[in-house]
This record gives C-alpha cells, structure tokens and sequence, in this order.
C-alpha cells in the first residue's frame, strides 16, 4: 500500500451524450486538470458509467496503477456507488473516488458556455485537491434482524405484510385505528371493474390477522424509533380498549346497550351513520374486537354513566369490559420499516363556495360511497337528507357530479391531480343509473384523465348509459327556496354558454390530500416530503419506493395520490425492497464515520453534547502514565454527519471523507476567482 | 469599474436535502447565475464557521450555507447547530466589520429547486452590493 502515499489521480471527464458536453467544453476541462498536481491521466468520455466508460477506468487503474479517481459528471447521488464498485473491481478501495457534479450543478443549470466549462475546471480542480488527502476505507457488515415493521394496515400495509410473511419472515404490523382495511374497506365497488370492494378486501384483512408470521397491532401507535438499517428498535403503544381482547366474542350486545347508541358520529360511515361508544367500526372489521371511545364513553370521560353504572359491562356476558385498562407499551426489533400510512381526503369546507358546510345534499365522494354501500348507514339505498334518527328524506332525482374539488387548484395549495376522482365519480354515476334508473345525472369536469388499464372504456361505458359529461368548473352552489334543490353556477366551456343547473343532490370528487397527522411520521422516521407534501420518495423514477433512509421504504397513497391496482403494485414492490435486506441477512453500514485522534482529544465532551445519536462517550486513556479521559467513537451507531467535528475544539475528532484536512484544500480552490 | 464585478461564492450544502434540492434544480433544467461553487458535506452541522472565515480570507466574496428544513435533518439536529454556530460567527463577522450580507444561511429541502435558484439569486445579489471582498485575504496555501 505504500504507492498510496504518493497520489496518481486518473480524471474522467463525461460528456453525457450532449447533457454536459453541449454546455461544458470538455476539452478544454481535460487539458485543464491534465496539468494539476497528482494527475496521471486524464481522458474524457462519452458515457463514463457505460460499461465500456467504466472498463476504461480499470484498465488505467491496472496500466498506470493510479490510486486516485475523479469521475466529473453527474451529481454524486447519482453514481457514486456505481464508480464505487467500479474501483473496488479494479482492486482500490472505493473511498479513493471523488467525484464533480458537472451536470445537474453545472451544464444543466448554465447556459453562457465559458463560465459553465470555468466552474468546471474549478469542480474538478477541488476534486483533485479533495482526493490527495483521501483515505482508505474500510467497509463493514452487520446482521439484519429478520423482521420488519409495517405501519398502517390499509391494502398497502396488508399486501405487504402478507408478501413478506409468505416469505418467512416475521411482520409487526401496526394500525393506528380499531380494524385493519383502511380506506378501501370504505369503499363500496371499485373502478372499472366494479368489484364489491369489500369482498376483495376481507379475505386478505382475515389472512393478515390469521398468519402465523405477522403480529398485528390494531389501536396502537410507534412511539419511538431508534437504530439503523438492519437493526431498528421500535416502541409501539397498544391503547387501552377497554375491553378485554381474548374474551370478547364481538356479539354487539354491548353496543345495542349503550347509553350513547346511536348518538355519535360513525367515523367509518364518515358521519353519514352512527355509533356508540362501545364499537365495531363496520361489521367486517379485524379484529372482531370491540372497542371503548375513551371520549365518548360516559364511564370514561365523566367517571359515571347513569344511575346503575355502565350498562355494557353488565349486558356483557363474557365480562370482556374493563374500564381498568392501562395502555401497553411493546418493544419490537425489526430489521426493515415499510410506511404505508395513506391520505386523506380534502376538506370540501376549503372550498366554501360550494355549500359543503350548509347543505346536507352537498356530499363528498367517500360519504357517497357509505351511502351507495349495501353495509351504509341506509342499506345502499339512495336516500338523501334524512333527520338525526336516520328517518325520512328523499330519493334524489337530479344529481351531479363535480370534478377536481381541491385537486389541480392552486387556490387550495393542491396543484396535483388526485389520480382517482375521475374514475371514481364516473362509477358512481354508474352506480346512481343502476339504482335509481331514471336519475338525470350531469357530471362537470376539467377534463377526463382515464389513463388507466380499462379506464377509457369504463368511461365510454358510463357516458352511453346516457350520463351528461358538461365542461366547466362551478363557481358557486346554493340552494334554492326552501325545498332541496341546490343551483349550480357554472360555465359550459365548450360552447361558452353560462348555466344555472338545477340539481338536488351534489357529489363533490374531493381529492386525496397527505394525512393530517403526517408530521408524526415525519418526525418518528425523519422522512421528506416532496412540495405536494405526501412523502418524498428516493428517486422519482428508478427509487419509487425508497427512502432517503436506508432500510425504510413506502407503500401506497402516503407517497402520492394513487389508485388500488397501483398501491398494490407498490406495496409488493416495498415487500419485495425489505425482503431484499432480510433474506442477504447482512447489511453494510456506513464506513464515513467519525474517528478520535486521541492524542490531539482534550476530553472536554463537547462532542458528545452534540452528537444526535448517543454514539461518541469518554474512555480512559493512558497518556505516558497518567489517566485522561478521551472520546471514543461507536461505529455501528456514527452515522458519519460531522456535527462533533464543528464543535471540537482542537478539531480532534473528524468524519472520515469528510475531515477539515480534506475541506479546506476545497474551500482553497473555489474561494480563488477564476 | 468597467466590467461589472461578478461575485465568487463558496457554498456548503448538506447532501440529503440542499444538495438534493440543487440537484433537482438541474434536473429541472433551472437557470441560475454561475458564481455559485459548490462543497458538499453530509450535514450542514458538518460546517465549522471557521470554514467561512477560510472562504473569504481564500478570496470568496461570500458563503452560503444551507441545510434542510428545521425539523427535518437527516441527522435529527445537526441543522439546529449549524444555525447556532451561523448566527455567532454572522454577528463576530459583523463586528469586525465584514458586510453580513456575505454570509448567507438558508433551508432548501430535496423538493425545492425553485427555490435554490432563489437562493442562489438572492446571495449572489447580496455579494455583488458588498463589492470584492479584500479585507482579510492571506496568502494562497497550497496544501
């Protein structure tokens, strides 16, 4: 190893096809750092990470037997573990690479050709400077724990965990609500198919609570996360439901004996039903585990409920009630960590224009599918603006539809499309002719985005069965007199002509919208989100379900608006991302740590003030017979920021790749003017 | 002065999400101004302000030192310290006389290459106002 001491750097210049070589004059680049201090060769190349560019590189590594390369071409997040590998083939350790970020920083953000090919040379120029002082590194495994953590049992979470329990592997799968199924469970058919979405979905809600390798936590939350890639540590809270789960056989009798029966909002109906405080959320749920509302329950939140105490408890004959118990705290160690935490939908009150707030027979798309379901609050019949009791009201004769309510509307801060509206309003047009045959439906739109497998000709479909497709976004819906019918302001587009729509029942297609709670996850797990504010991904094409966090990858809508067919595809695609980690059983960990010069160490501990993981402490060190304390640094915890290194005093302690030694010759480059 | 003085500027980015976002700047094809050189490190808590007294003494007109958003560092706090440490070495600059419209922080996360092109704008705009930076230049080291 000692021809290391002496630098031979070999400089790759890329052209990118014509990405940098069209802005950046590479020539002129290559001759520039032919001439730096170390450089042994220094060639440019079409395609520098093709598999001849990166031969190239070899076979000068073996010639010239350099010790150093440079690769100026796309950002290093891009390729750097690709000209990694290619130096570790060629037998030098791969933290002899630097790379300068000539594209995405340089020729793609430019266009004056000479200040794009000067920043160049002076990118290259602080790579050469950074690459004489680099080290040798050493690259270390450790073991995966066989397990992985799945939050949130919607389809996502649960094709997940049932793809990676099918493999062997262990799954705790956390819901924070009393059932798994998500949103889909609150769906009634499903486009274009018109699947019953129910009987897809409980058969695989039953398996996951069946199977032999998954751990299912419904009510409970992660509280804290904790560890790295391969080895995580996670705390969960399994809230109290007062109701002993091993003895409830989920007969319902408690429910049909409280005092609250029937007298608070169903959150699974999405208000349109109600419950009690004792609650199946829907009949399918898993588990079939009743549950107390602890805000709700009189008992619970007012210390007494009525003069002869609580009547579910009495009613209950297996005596599963237990106003007793204590939220339970669970410590499991995974290995993987697969968030699937889905939306929500948009709050249709942001848009106060269309009545949403003050008029009953204005309805969101979800309330609609519980009123379309034959499990809803009226049994699948079409009954609008029925009283508290769930009496009276009315079959709606005219119904309509409106598209994109907070989706591709920058007034809201929701420029995206939600993905879903489209096909989703289209079948429940189907849905309202299949019921109610001689309903006169009119649907507005934006335009009609069926991109999907059978989306166009389900489309096709509903518009022959004699739907009205109207052109024009509402500007204003109120209603008329004192009876029901409401007036929708709006446009026909297409022909220019302003209307006043007569309708007495709207659905409005809200669209899908990160989880309120979002911030939770985001400070458990530390994950970005990307502008529309759902989760951002690792790569937008070739990393959808990656994170920037290693070992932990997403699933489903929380990623982005999609539909089931898509979610599921993704859900298997992050099965499949863990099942990788767990089934190789070893993971390599970060090898840019930070490392203690101990001479130089003065043992003040500011370092371990500052370190976010708990990874440096103090140990005794024997200095020509006297004990002094200096710091040590835990490598399977450092996760190589620096942070310890701008506090250090006496600049003892340095992230490896990244020292002060190997910066500052940077900073002397760039600093001088061109 | 003739020509119009262009402004060199040293910038510090951290890789998971001011990197990123500069990244996602070029792949959007944004525009920006060229005086901008770039020093990745992982975390903007890597940067140690005498970084940006080296910067200027090697002849930077100003620095730029951006992190991710408060609240979502990589590395949990490392940007709450890089803030910390900014804003003494901001004031000290000040009082020894440098113009503070030379040391620049800011938060840009991986989605945000809008708005690293503001950034970018903004700093370079603030330097040019400054003028060339000679007050404290020292002799190249070569290292």
């Amino acid at each position: 190893m000692v021809e290391n001491y002496r630098p031979k750097i070999g400089v790759y210049i890329c052209h990118c096809g014509i990405n940098i070589a069209s802005v950046v004059d590479v020539n002129a680049v290559v001759e520039y750092a032919s001439k730096l201090p170390g450089v042994v060769v220094a060639r440019d190349y079409s395609y520098v990470c093709s598999d001849p560019g990166q031969g190239m590189i070899k076979e000068d590594i073996e010639k010239e037997k350099l010790n150093r390369v440079i690769v100026a071409s796309c950002s290093p997040r891009m390729h750097e573990p690709t000209f990694r590998n290619t130096l570790k083939d060629a037998g030098l350790n791969p933290y002899f690479l630097e790379m300068a970020n000539i594209r995405e920083q340089d020729s793609w953000v430019h266009e004056d050709k000479e200040e794009a090919t000067e920043k160049a040379k002076k990118l290259v120029e602080a790579a050469v400077a950074k690459a004489l002082l680099l080290e040798a590194l050493e690259e270390k495994e450790v073991d995966v724990t066989p397990s992985c953590l799945i939050i949130g049992a919607g389809i996502a979470g649960i094709q997940a965990a049932l793809d990676i329990a099918e493999a062997g592997f262990k799954v705790y799968l956390v819901e924070k609500s009393p059932s798994v199924g998500g949103r889909m469970s609150q769906l009634d058919k499903t486009f274009p198919t018109l699947d019953c979405s129910a009987c897809i979905l409980t058969p695989k809600m039953v398996d996951v609570a069946n199977h032999p390798n998954i751990e299912l936590m419904t009510y409970s939350q992660v509280e804290e996360v904790e560890g790295y890639v391969g080895n995580f540590k996670a705390k969960i809270r399994k809230k109290a439901r007062y109701v002993d789960f091993d003895k409830c056989t989920g007969c319902g009798d408690c429910a049909e004996a409280c005092r609250l029966a029937g007298r608070i909002p169903s959150e699974f109906d999405e208000g349109i039903g109600n419950r009690s405080a004792v609650y199946l959320p829907f009949p399918q749920a898993v588990p079939a585990v009743y549950t107390i509302d602890p805000e709700r329950c009189l008992q619970l939140s007012k210390g007494k409920c009525g003069k002869e105490g609580p009547k579910c408890a009495e009613t209950c004959q297996a005596k599963a009630i237990d106003f007793e118990q204590q939220d339970e705290i669970v410590e499991v160690e995974i290995g993987a960590i697969i968030v699937a935490t889905g939306y929500d939908i948009f709050d249709a009150n942001r848009k106060p224009e269309y009545g949403y707030a003050d008029n009953d027979n204005v309805m969101t798309g979800l309330e609609f599918e519980r009123l379309v379901s034959a499990s809803g609050p009226t049994g699948g019949n079409i009954i609008v603006g029925r009283d508290k009791k769930g009496e009276g009201g009315y079959e709606p004769k005219k119904v309509a539809f409106i598209h994109c309510v907070g989706s591709r509307d920058e007034s809201v801060g929701n420029e995206y499309c939600s993905r879903v509206c489209c096909m989703y309003l289209a079948k429940q047009a189907h849905l309202i002719k299949e019921k109610l045959p001689d309903a006169d439906i009119t649907v507005f739109y934006m335009d009609v985005r069926a991109f999907g497998k059978g989306f166009e000709e389900f489309y096709d479909r509903v518009r022959r069965e004699g739907i009205r497709y109207i052109r024009g976004n509402p500007s204003e819906i109120y209603r008329k007199g004192d009876d029901h019918t409401l007036i929708i302001k709006v446009e026909d587009t297409l022909t220019g002509t302003p209307l006043e729509h007569e309708s007495d029942l709207v659905v409005l297609g809200v669209g899908l919208e990160p989880r309120r709670d979002i911030r939770e996850i985001i400070d458990l797990f530390k994950l970005s989100q990307s502008t529309d504010g759902f989760f951002l991904e690792a790569h937008p094409k070739l990393r959808p379900v990656d994170t920037a966090s290693d070992g932990i990858y997403l699933a489903g809508c929380c990623q982005g608006p999609k539909d089931i067919p898509d979610t599921v595809a993704q859900a298997k695609g992050a099965a499949s991302s863990a099942l990788i980690l767990m089934a190789s059983g070893k993971v390599k960990v970060e090898a840019q740590v930070s490392v203690v010069s101990p001479d130089e160490c003065r043992g003040c501990g500011f370092c371990i003030e500052v370190c976010p993981f708990g990874a440096i402490e103090l140990v005794d060190e024997n200095r020509m017979g006297n004990i002094v304390k200096v710091a040590l640094v835990n490598e399977a915890l450092c996760k190589g920021c620096g942070s310890c290194a701008a506090a250090c005093l006496s600049g003892a302690i340095q992230p490896k790749s990244f020292k002060d030694e190997q910066i500052l010759p940077q900073i002397a480059v760039l600093g001088v003017k061109s | 002065m003739s020509e119009e003085f262009e402004p060199n500027i040293v910038a510090f980015l951290c890789n998971w999400c001011s990197y990123a976002g500069a990244d996602l700047a070029g792949t959007s094809r944004m525009h920006y101004l060229p005086n901008i050189r770039t020093i990745r490190v992982m975390c903007s808590g890597r940067v140690n302000p005498l970084f940006l007294v080296n910067a200027l003494q090697q002849g930077a007109d100003g620095v730029l030192i951006s992190g991710c958003h408060p609240g979502d560092c990589h590395y949990l706090e490392g940007n709450y310290y890089a803030r910390r440490r900014f804003m003494l070495m901001h004031k000290l600059l000040e009082h020894v006389g440098v113009d503070p419209g030379r040391v620049n922080m800011s938060w840009v996360s991986a989605s945000e290459g809008a708005k690293f092109k503001d950034v970018v704008e903004e700093t370079v705009t603030k330097a040019k106002e400054a003028g060339p930076m000679d007050q404290f230049r020292r002799r190249q080291i070569n290292w």
